[in-house]
């Protein structure tokens, strides 16, 4: 593999355990103060100061919990599905690591969009689930991500494991497009996207804000999420190698 | 500050139960999410410590 120059020097120190712990090590501090700071700035923030909505009055507050979290479940997948690839094909053993940590994070924030989409569907819809096509597609993602979970549990052999979850996150990537669309495709009781980069926003600035920090700080939380599963997965699988062993005794 | 009292704040007009559930359930997650691997690598670490201290003295 060192021959193949086209690919750049840290895609292959990305593959050893070792430097991926380390790296991860001196990257976590700063992310979990950006996290915290973040997130609790923007919880305040869109509780408190943010101004309420002309027709939803205060429910739509949930909002600032509701989009980062969708949007956060989404990327979380395509990340489990692209890292599931790397390891299918260059058999890199720590890209089936992060796609193993991606899993439950993924499924606990699919939840939170979809517990937070209920709760805010009482008051504005009147009902807390209707089998609409977005609230619908966003459930499956849900169950792709128990499915990757219930594949690694089922299975004993790591490496099967990782490739036959690896299958199916990629197989479920088709979900990631027809979430996205589906509220141009069909008609939906759910409203279209509120929040993008590219487009001027739909909401004034005062709301639009503190929805940018939430979405900011969604990922970092991620990050430090999947920083501390990634570096436990790194020193289980390697227990048995010299570095982990010194780590260890060090402690 | 959007609201005049406290307790403003917390019945949102009506909407206070479901806005606090809502925050309720997403902090929780939020902070299941950092905690739980903290208390893993914990455990994780003193496995194995154990199993080195074993090895150790077999040998």
């Amino acid at each position: 593999m060192a021959g193949s120059s086209w690919l750049p020097r840290w895609f292959f120190q990305l593959a050893s355990p070792r430097w991926c712990y380390d790296i991860t090590g001196k990257l976590l501090p700063g992310f979990f103060v950006a996290a915290i700071l973040l997130v609790v700035a923007g919880v305040v923030w869109a509780l408190a100061f943010a101004p309420p909505d002309y027709q939803q009055g205060n429910s739509f507050r949930i909002m600032y919990l509701h989009v980062p979290s969708a949007i956060l479940a989404q990327s979380c997948y395509m990340l489990m599905a692209v890292a599931g690839a790397v390891g299918l094909i260059w058999k890199i053993k720590v890209a089936d690591m992060v796609a193993y940590a991606c899993a439950p994070i993924g499924a606990s924030i699919a939840v939170m969009a979809l517990a937070t989409g209920a709760i805010w569907g009482k008051p504005t819809w009147g009902s807390w689930w209707v089998w609409d096509a977005r609230l619908t597609s966003m459930l499956i993602l849900l169950f792709l991500y128990m499915g990757v979970m219930a594949l690694y549990a089922a299975m004993d052999n790591e490496s099967m494991a990782a490739k036959a979850a690896s299958v199916l996150s990629l197989v479920g990537l088709v979900n990631i497009p027809i979430i996205k669309y589906s509220v141009e495709w069909w008609n939906t009781l759910h409203q279209p996207a509120t929040f993008t980069l590219t487009e001027k926003p739909a909401m004034p600035i005062e709301m639009w804000l503190p929805l940018l920090v939430m979405v900011i700080g969604f990922y970092c939380f991620f990050s430090v999420s999947l920083m501390l599963r990634l570096r436990n997965e790194i020193i289980r699988r390697e227990r048995r190698s010299g570095w982990v062993r010194e780590l260890i005794a060090s402690k | 500050m959007q609201f005049e009292t406290m307790s403003e704040f917390i019945t949102m007009d009506g909407h206070g139960l479901y806005v606090w559930l809502s925050y309720g359930i997403g902090v929780s997650i939020i902070v299941g999410n950092l905690v739980l691997p903290l208390f893993k690598r914990k455990e994780l670490m003193k496995s194995l410590a154990r199993r080195l201290r074993r090895e150790n003295n077999t040998q």
